[in-house]
């Protein structure tokens, strides 16, 4: 896959960042405000979507992506189902047991396990839509080949 | 705001008929897009912008996906001749459509009149979710708190998703 012309190539380069820090945004702030980390997560992959195809599939090394994306993944889900387990070690013997201390409501650092849930499954999706983009690219230039 | 809503959702019903009829698949791709988006000012109509918010974003990486792989392959569509494995096949929805909806009549005559009689799970989750789970967000709160395993089980599906995906379209592995 071919890169674009000069002037998306800028428009990316400007634009990719402030999408990347709007889905951390909503990710972040996903028990306050609307969003999460599904939207978040979504978000984040469609910057890199953006990227990849303004820059065209020469300018990063796909499989080494797609690798990585992939690792990612599956580690996050890992470490959501870790979370979700702790309330066993930590006595409440409840799965999804919410046992950090909650705080005051509408603060960043509040409701327990909540950010952090949204935060892992934030990872997830975006490395999940990422790899099933990736995987479709390299399948193509595979076949071309 | 039920007749805006009404209008969408004409619009949509026209977009998905256009999306079924169109002889060119790269505007039956954008006409489909027309369904995803009109959803879009739906949702948020109805007031839920955690929808909105998903559902615009996924629309547009579809779509783009989607005329991605119809400029790659052919834009007509393939006709299948009408025989009469084709007509068995017609026959059959037909008559499961009809048993199901047969069904659903059946199971939703004891049932309350819609949109009547709040549940009592909805009241207990609107009244206590801030002093229970320590979220604003009502919806991330009923998300991952009191609905954790619906949530572990989409992630799930994801990650079933991504390993069918990766199992399609692999070509070393399979010389």
């Amino acid at each position: 896959m071919k890169g674009m012309t000069v002037i998306v190539k800028k428009t990316t380069q400007l634009i990719a960042g402030i999408v990347f820090l709007y889905g951390i945004y909503i990710i972040l702030h996903g028990h306050l405000t609307p969003g999460g980390g599904f939207a978040g997560g979504v978000i984040v992959a469609g910057s890199f979507i953006l990227l990849i195809l303004a820059y065209g599939s020469d300018f990063l090394n796909l499989v080494k992506e797609e690798r990585g994306s992939t690792t990612y993944e599956n580690l996050a889900i890992l470490v959501f189902l870790f979370l979700a387990l702790t309330g066993m070690i930590a006595g409440t013997r409840i799965f999804f047991a919410n046992w950090l201390p909650h705080g005051t409501p509408g603060e960043l650092v509040s409701a327990g396990f909540l950010p952090l849930y949204n935060i892992f499954v934030g990872i997830e999706v975006a490395a999940s839509i990422l790899t099933i983009f990736l995987a479709l690219i390299i399948f193509k230039e595979e076949v071309l080949k | 705001m039920e007749l805006a809503i009404s209008v969408i959702i004409i619009f949509m019903i026209l977009g998905a008929i256009y999306a079924i009829h169109a002889s060119d698949i790269l505007s039956a791709v954008i006409a489909g897009g027309i369904v995803g988006y009109s959803l879009v000012i739906c949702f948020l109509l109805l007031k839920a912008p955690d929808l909105a918010i998903v559902q615009i974003v996924v629309e547009t990486i579809t779509l783009i996906i989607m005329v991605a792989v119809v400029l790659d392959s052919s834009r007509t569509e393939a006709y299948g001749k009408f025989d009469t494995q084709a007509w068995v096949t017609a026959a059959t929805a037909v008559v499961i459509l009809a048993i199901l909806f047969w069904f659903l009549k059946e199971a939703s005559a004891p049932l309350a009149p819609f949109g009547e009689n709040t549940m009592r799970m909805a009241d207990a989750y609107v009244n206590g979710a801030v002093d229970k789970t320590g979220s604003v967000n009502l919806v991330t709160g009923v998300l991952f708190d009191f609905r954790g395993y619906d949530t572990l089980g989409e992630a799930t599906v994801l990650i079933t998703a991504v390993l069918g995906v990766l199992t399609i379209l692999r070509i070393r592995g399979r010389k």
